[in-house]
Protein backbone atom coordinates (compact mmCIF):
# COMPACT_ATOMS: atom_id res chain seq x y z
CA UNK A 1 0.00 0.00 0.00
CA UNK A 2 3.01 2.30 0.07
CA UNK A 3 3.28 3.37 -3.53
CA UNK A 4 -0.29 4.05 -4.62
CA UNK A 5 -0.24 7.82 -4.34
CA UNK A 6 -3.41 9.50 -5.53
CA UNK A 7 -3.40 8.05 -9.02
CA UNK A 8 -6.82 7.50 -10.53
CA UNK A 9 -7.49 6.40 -14.08
CA UNK A 10 -9.12 9.10 -16.23
CA UNK A 11 -12.88 9.21 -16.24
CA UNK A 12 -14.69 9.02 -19.56
CA UNK A 13 -15.09 12.80 -19.82
CA UNK A 14 -11.55 13.60 -18.67
CA UNK A 15 -10.23 11.28 -21.33
CA UNK A 16 -12.46 12.88 -23.96
CA UNK A 17 -11.41 16.41 -22.94
CA UNK A 18 -7.70 15.55 -22.95
CA UNK A 19 -7.89 13.77 -26.29
CA UNK A 20 -9.78 16.60 -27.94
CA UNK A 21 -7.48 19.26 -26.49
CA UNK A 22 -4.33 17.44 -27.56
CA UNK A 23 -5.72 16.93 -31.05
CA UNK A 24 -6.58 20.61 -31.43
CA UNK A 25 -3.10 21.60 -30.31
CA UNK A 26 -1.43 18.97 -32.50
CA UNK A 27 -3.32 20.21 -35.55
CA UNK A 28 -2.40 23.80 -34.77
CA UNK A 29 -5.99 24.97 -34.35
CA UNK A 30 -5.26 26.34 -30.88
CA UNK A 31 -2.10 26.57 -28.82
CA UNK A 32 -1.50 25.58 -25.21
CA UNK A 33 -1.06 29.28 -24.48
CA UNK A 34 -4.53 30.06 -25.90
CA UNK A 35 -6.08 27.42 -23.68
CA UNK A 36 -4.24 28.58 -20.57
CA UNK A 37 -5.21 32.19 -21.25
CA UNK A 38 -8.86 31.24 -21.67
CA UNK A 39 -8.85 29.20 -18.45
CA UNK A 40 -7.17 32.06 -16.59
CA UNK A 41 -9.78 34.48 -17.89
CA UNK A 42 -12.59 32.16 -16.90
CA UNK A 43 -11.19 31.89 -13.39
CA UNK A 44 -10.71 35.67 -13.14
CA UNK A 45 -14.41 36.36 -13.59
CA UNK A 46 -16.25 36.46 -10.33
CA UNK A 47 -19.67 37.38 -8.98
CA UNK A 48 -18.25 40.79 -8.01
CA UNK A 49 -18.89 41.84 -11.59
CA UNK A 50 -22.59 41.11 -11.26
CA UNK A 51 -22.65 42.72 -7.81
CA UNK A 52 -21.39 46.01 -9.28
CA UNK A 53 -24.25 46.00 -11.77
CA UNK A 54 -26.80 45.34 -9.01
CA UNK A 55 -25.39 48.03 -6.71
CA UNK A 56 -25.45 50.59 -9.51
CA UNK A 57 -29.07 49.73 -10.27
CA UNK A 58 -29.99 50.19 -6.58
CA UNK A 59 -28.45 53.66 -6.57
CA UNK A 60 -29.48 54.95 -9.96
CA UNK A 61 -33.11 54.58 -11.03
CA UNK A 62 -32.35 55.59 -14.61
CA UNK A 63 -29.60 52.98 -14.84
CA UNK A 64 -31.97 50.36 -13.46
CA UNK A 65 -34.48 51.22 -16.16
CA UNK A 66 -31.86 50.76 -18.87
CA UNK A 67 -30.63 47.54 -17.25
CA UNK A 68 -34.10 45.99 -17.28
CA UNK A 69 -34.69 47.15 -20.86
CA UNK A 70 -31.37 45.88 -22.25
CA UNK A 71 -29.07 44.06 -19.83
CA UNK A 72 -26.23 43.67 -22.30
CA UNK A 73 -26.02 47.38 -23.14
CA UNK A 74 -26.30 48.41 -19.49
CA UNK A 75 -23.36 46.15 -18.55
CA UNK A 76 -21.27 47.60 -21.35
CA UNK A 77 -21.93 51.04 -19.86
CA UNK A 78 -20.00 49.89 -16.79
CA UNK A 79 -17.16 48.67 -18.97
CA UNK A 80 -18.19 45.02 -18.61
CA UNK A 81 -17.69 43.48 -22.01
CA UNK A 82 -20.16 40.71 -22.55
CA UNK A 83 -19.50 39.34 -26.00
CA UNK A 84 -22.20 37.37 -27.79
CA UNK A 85 -24.43 37.30 -24.79
CA UNK A 86 -27.98 38.54 -24.51
CA UNK A 87 -28.53 39.35 -20.90
CA UNK A 88 -32.02 39.57 -19.47
CA UNK A 89 -32.21 41.07 -15.99
CA UNK A 90 -35.29 40.15 -13.97
CA UNK A 91 -36.29 42.26 -10.99
CA UNK A 92 -37.43 41.02 -7.60
CA UNK A 93 -40.22 43.10 -6.08
CA UNK A 94 -42.33 42.78 -2.92
CA UNK A 95 -44.72 40.61 -4.98
CA UNK A 96 -42.38 38.69 -7.34
CA UNK A 97 -39.38 36.48 -6.60
CA UNK A 98 -37.27 35.33 -9.56
CA UNK A 99 -34.94 32.36 -9.78
CA UNK A 100 -32.78 30.99 -12.60
CA UNK A 101 -32.19 27.45 -13.77
CA UNK A 102 -31.17 25.70 -16.97
CA UNK A 103 -33.00 22.39 -17.13
CA UNK A 104 -31.35 21.27 -20.40
CA UNK A 105 -27.72 21.85 -19.47
CA UNK A 106 -26.23 24.54 -17.26
CA UNK A 107 -26.45 27.90 -19.07
CA UNK A 108 -25.25 30.55 -16.65
CA UNK A 109 -24.21 34.22 -16.95
CA UNK A 110 -20.51 33.38 -16.55
CA UNK A 111 -19.35 36.82 -17.67
CA UNK A 112 -21.05 38.33 -14.65
CA UNK A 113 -20.97 35.51 -12.10
CA UNK A 114 -17.90 33.48 -13.03
CA UNK A 115 -17.82 29.70 -12.91
CA UNK A 116 -21.18 28.24 -11.80
CA UNK A 117 -21.39 26.39 -8.47
CA UNK A 118 -21.59 22.59 -8.75
CA UNK A 119 -25.13 22.46 -7.42
CA UNK A 120 -26.31 24.66 -10.29
CA UNK A 121 -25.22 21.93 -12.69
CA UNK A 122 -26.63 19.08 -10.64
CA UNK A 123 -29.52 17.01 -11.91
CA UNK A 124 -31.27 17.53 -8.61
CA UNK A 125 -31.36 21.34 -8.89
CA UNK A 126 -32.05 21.34 -12.63
CA UNK A 127 -35.03 19.01 -12.43
CA UNK A 128 -36.57 20.14 -9.16
CA UNK A 129 -36.23 23.90 -9.60
CA UNK A 130 -38.98 23.94 -12.22
CA UNK A 131 -41.07 21.24 -10.55
CA UNK A 132 -41.07 22.36 -6.90
CA UNK A 133 -39.20 25.67 -6.71
CA UNK A 134 -40.54 26.62 -3.29
CA UNK A 135 -39.23 23.41 -1.76
CA UNK A 136 -35.83 23.92 -3.37
CA UNK A 137 -35.65 27.54 -2.22
CA UNK A 138 -36.56 26.42 1.31
CA UNK A 139 -33.59 24.03 1.22
CA UNK A 140 -31.40 27.07 0.49
CA UNK A 141 -32.96 28.67 3.57
CA UNK A 142 -35.25 30.95 1.62
CA UNK A 143 -38.94 30.72 2.45
CA UNK A 144 -41.03 32.68 -0.03
CA UNK A 145 -44.48 33.59 1.33
CA UNK A 146 -47.43 32.36 -0.74
CA UNK A 147 -48.45 35.97 -1.35
CA UNK A 148 -45.27 36.38 -3.43
CA UNK A 149 -45.25 34.94 -6.95
CA UNK A 150 -42.33 32.64 -7.69
CA UNK A 151 -41.15 33.13 -11.26
CA UNK A 152 -38.69 30.50 -12.44
CA UNK A 153 -36.68 31.24 -15.58
CA UNK A 154 -35.57 28.20 -17.51
CA UNK A 155 -32.59 29.40 -19.52
CA UNK A 156 -33.04 27.12 -22.51
CA UNK A 157 -31.74 29.03 -25.52
CA UNK A 158 -29.88 32.23 -26.36
CA UNK A 159 -30.62 34.43 -23.34
CA UNK A 160 -28.77 34.49 -20.05
CA UNK A 161 -30.47 35.68 -16.88
CA UNK A 162 -29.49 37.69 -13.85
CA UNK A 163 -31.75 38.37 -10.89
CA UNK A 164 -31.83 41.94 -9.62
CA UNK A 165 -32.53 41.40 -5.90
CA UNK A 166 -34.30 43.95 -3.74
CA UNK A 167 -32.08 46.35 -1.86
CA UNK A 168 -32.00 45.18 1.75
CA UNK A 169 -33.20 47.31 4.63
CA UNK A 170 -30.54 48.96 6.71
CA UNK A 171 -28.40 49.98 3.72
CA UNK A 172 -29.62 53.58 3.50
CA UNK A 173 -26.85 55.99 2.62
CA UNK A 174 -24.39 53.26 1.59
CA UNK A 175 -22.11 53.90 -1.37
CA UNK A 176 -21.84 51.65 -4.40
CA UNK A 177 -18.88 49.59 -3.20
CA UNK A 178 -20.44 48.90 0.17
CA UNK A 179 -23.74 47.94 -1.42
CA UNK A 180 -21.95 45.63 -3.86
CA UNK A 181 -20.28 43.86 -0.93
CA UNK A 182 -23.61 42.41 0.26
CA UNK A 183 -24.75 41.21 -3.19
CA UNK A 184 -24.01 37.49 -3.18
CA UNK A 185 -23.77 35.14 -6.12
CA UNK A 186 -26.75 33.16 -4.83
CA UNK A 187 -28.89 36.28 -4.61
CA UNK A 188 -28.23 36.95 -8.32
CA UNK A 189 -29.29 33.37 -9.18
CA UNK A 190 -32.36 33.88 -6.99
CA UNK A 191 -31.82 31.16 -4.39
CA UNK A 192 -31.09 33.72 -1.67
CA UNK A 193 -31.74 37.36 -0.89
CA UNK A 194 -29.08 39.81 0.26
CA UNK A 195 -29.09 41.29 3.74
CA UNK A 196 -27.33 44.31 5.23
CA UNK A 197 -25.32 41.93 7.39
CA UNK A 198 -23.80 40.42 4.21
CA UNK A 199 -23.30 36.80 3.23
CA UNK B 1 -23.48 49.89 -30.33
CA UNK B 2 -22.56 46.26 -29.82
CA UNK B 3 -25.49 45.22 -27.72
CA UNK B 4 -28.54 44.77 -29.82
CA UNK B 5 -31.14 42.10 -29.69
CA UNK B 6 -31.97 42.07 -33.38
CA UNK B 7 -29.75 39.90 -35.49
CA UNK B 8 -28.42 40.87 -38.89
CA UNK B 9 -29.28 37.49 -40.36
CA UNK B 10 -32.11 36.89 -42.78
CA UNK B 11 -34.91 35.98 -40.43
CA UNK B 12 -38.39 34.52 -40.39
CA UNK B 13 -41.02 37.18 -39.58
CA UNK B 14 -42.35 37.00 -36.00
CA UNK B 15 -45.94 35.73 -35.89
CA UNK B 16 -46.84 36.26 -32.25
CA UNK B 17 -47.46 39.33 -30.14
CA UNK B 18 -46.80 39.92 -26.48
CA UNK B 19 -49.70 38.55 -24.43
CA UNK B 20 -50.84 36.11 -27.10
CA UNK B 21 -51.74 32.55 -26.02
CA UNK B 22 -49.63 29.86 -27.64
CA UNK B 23 -49.30 26.12 -27.46
CA UNK B 24 -45.95 24.35 -27.61
CA UNK B 25 -45.92 21.64 -30.26
CA UNK B 26 -46.09 18.16 -28.85
CA UNK B 27 -43.53 16.44 -30.96
CA UNK B 28 -40.40 14.43 -30.32
CA UNK B 29 -37.96 14.83 -33.21
CA UNK B 30 -34.41 13.59 -32.80
CA UNK B 31 -31.52 15.99 -32.56
CA UNK B 32 -30.37 18.98 -30.57
CA UNK B 33 -33.70 20.36 -29.34
CA UNK B 34 -33.85 23.35 -27.00
CA UNK B 35 -37.53 22.86 -26.12
CA UNK B 36 -37.64 20.87 -22.86
CA UNK B 37 -39.88 17.80 -22.85
CA UNK B 38 -41.85 18.95 -19.82
CA UNK B 39 -43.23 21.97 -21.66
CA UNK B 40 -44.25 20.28 -24.91
CA UNK B 41 -48.02 20.41 -25.40
CA UNK B 42 -48.48 23.16 -22.79
CA UNK B 43 -50.29 26.46 -23.30
CA UNK B 44 -48.70 29.71 -22.19
CA UNK B 45 -48.52 33.40 -22.94
CA UNK B 46 -45.90 35.32 -24.94
CA UNK B 47 -43.92 37.43 -22.46
CA UNK B 48 -41.61 39.03 -25.03
CA UNK B 49 -39.87 38.55 -28.32
CA UNK B 50 -36.14 38.11 -27.62
CA UNK B 51 -34.96 38.59 -31.20
CA UNK B 52 -34.18 36.21 -34.05
CA UNK B 53 -31.48 33.57 -33.76
CA UNK B 54 -30.09 30.87 -36.03
CA UNK B 55 -32.01 27.65 -35.40
CA UNK B 56 -29.90 25.58 -32.96
CA UNK B 57 -31.31 22.33 -34.35
CA UNK B 58 -29.68 23.22 -37.68
CA UNK B 59 -26.50 24.65 -36.15
CA UNK B 60 -25.95 21.34 -34.39
CA UNK B 61 -25.88 19.68 -37.82
CA UNK B 62 -23.17 22.12 -38.97
CA UNK B 63 -25.67 24.04 -41.11
CA UNK B 64 -26.27 27.80 -41.06
CA UNK B 65 -29.52 27.78 -39.08
CA UNK B 66 -30.83 30.45 -41.44
CA UNK B 67 -33.24 32.03 -41.86
CA UNK B 68 -33.06 32.85 -38.18
CA UNK B 69 -36.03 31.89 -36.02
CA UNK B 70 -37.86 34.36 -33.77
CA UNK B 71 -37.23 33.41 -30.15
CA UNK B 72 -39.83 34.18 -27.50
CA UNK B 73 -40.02 34.01 -23.77
CA UNK B 74 -43.22 32.21 -22.94
CA UNK B 75 -44.83 32.30 -19.51
CA UNK B 76 -46.65 29.22 -18.20
CA UNK B 77 -48.69 28.81 -15.04
CA UNK B 78 -47.06 26.21 -12.84
CA UNK B 79 -50.48 24.74 -12.01
CA UNK B 80 -51.08 24.14 -15.74
CA UNK B 81 -47.70 22.48 -16.22
CA UNK B 82 -47.85 20.31 -13.11
CA UNK B 83 -51.42 19.48 -12.04
CA UNK B 84 -50.18 18.52 -8.56
CA UNK B 85 -47.98 21.64 -8.21
CA UNK B 86 -47.61 22.65 -4.58
CA UNK B 87 -47.24 26.39 -4.37
CA UNK B 88 -49.13 29.58 -5.05
CA UNK B 89 -51.64 29.70 -7.94
CA UNK B 90 -49.77 32.72 -9.32
CA UNK B 91 -46.42 30.89 -9.66
CA UNK B 92 -45.04 30.72 -13.20
CA UNK B 93 -42.20 29.27 -15.20
CA UNK B 94 -40.79 31.20 -18.14
CA UNK B 95 -39.00 29.49 -20.99
CA UNK B 96 -37.39 30.57 -24.25
CA UNK B 97 -39.02 28.86 -27.19
CA UNK B 98 -38.39 29.24 -30.92
CA UNK B 99 -41.31 30.17 -33.12
CA UNK B 100 -41.32 26.93 -35.09
CA UNK B 101 -42.21 25.14 -31.85
CA UNK B 102 -45.25 27.35 -31.21
CA UNK B 103 -48.79 27.44 -32.56
CA UNK B 104 -51.77 29.65 -31.76
CA UNK B 105 -53.71 28.32 -28.76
Amino acid sequence: MSDQGTYRPFSYYQLMETSLRELLVEKGIVTDADINAEVAQMRARSPERGARVVARAWLDAQYKKRLLANGTAACEELGLEIPALHLVVVENTPTVHNAIVCTLCSCYPRVLLGIPPDWYKSRNYRSRMVREPRAVLAEFGLRVPDSVQVRVHDSTADMRYLVLPMRPQGTEGWDEARLASVVTRDSMIGVAVPSAAGG
Amino acid sequence: MKAQLATRHPAVAPRFEKGERVRVRKSAPLGHIRTPFYIRGQVGEIERLCGCFPNPEELAQMRSGLPAQPLYRVRFKQKDVWPDYRGADADVVEIEIYQHWLEKA
